[in-house]
């Protein structure tokens, strides 16, 4: 049993990745969608954080909303995965539910 | 008889998922009409609306990025943008969009439009102006 996180806020504009990060069971997927994909950004005060959780919790980014924000390959974490929206389709049914933290 | 007064755009919010990057845009371009001597203050997220590359297709949202650009055109030639917001957010001045505006009063020579400048001096800067407008 597992669940999809969705984040669609910039970690610095609100406490919403941070509050998904501290709820995030073991074997659960987050996946940062809108302005939820600056969370993917390396050398940032949210970086070390998204990295030491990503040991126990895979993390995506949406690729249309990094591209649409400038945000390429090499500004972003290595432990971060790219998907599209076919991809966002196959993580929904990959788990059992779908928690939006809005 | 007509006074010019001083006025500062507050940019503080990421562009694409709010709408308020573009509605700030708008405003400056309507306001620019009116001869008036303005700044625009990037800081918080709203640094993140001068990164380059940025590339819209596959979301669907125009592109308004590369308006920055044309802001000169319009005696908007002040951009500031707090260090400590890039800095926060694991960026440099690299990772921005050049920008460039052509002074008339040094024989039209290329300049930067981009300032960047600490959290303390964006304070005076925002102390220094008649009408602040808030995005």
């Amino acid at each position: 049993m597992s669940t999809l996180h969705t984040v669609n806020k910039s970690p610095f504009a609100t406490q919403s990745l941070l509050s998904c990060l501290n709820h995030a069971k073991d074997g659960d997927a987050v996946l940062m969608i809108e302005d939820g994909v600056y969370g993917a950004l390396s050398g940032s005060g949210m970086s070390e954080m998204v990295q030491a959780k990503a040991a126990n919790v895979v993390i995506y980014v949406m690729s249309p909303d990094a591209d649409a924000r400038g945000l390429s390959a090499d500004k972003m974490l290595a432990e971060v995965k790219g998907v599209d929206y076919a991809g966002f389709v196959n993580l929904v049914t990959e788990h059992d539910r779908t928690q939006s933290w809005l | 008889m007509s006074t010019t007064k001083k006025f500062l755009y507050v940019n503080r919010k990421a562009p694409y998922g709010t709408i308020y990057a573009l509605e700030s845009l708008e405003v400056v371009l309507i306001g620019a009409a009116f001869e008036q001597d303005v700044s625009l203050a990037f800081l918080d997220d709203g640094v993140f609306q001068l990164t380059k590359d940025q590339k819209t297709d596959g979301i669907g949202i125009k592109n308004f990025s590369p308006t920055y650009r044309a802001l000169g055109d319009y005696d908007v030639t002040k951009l500031y943008v707090e260090k400590e917001s890039l800095a926060e957010r694991g960026l440099t001045a690299e990772d921005l969009q050049e920008i460039m505006y052509e002074d008339e009063d040094d024989d039209w020579e290329e300049k930067p439009s981009l300032r960047f400048v600490t959290r303390a001096e964006m304070a005076d800067i925002m102390a220094d102006q008649d009408v602040v407008l808030s995005f």
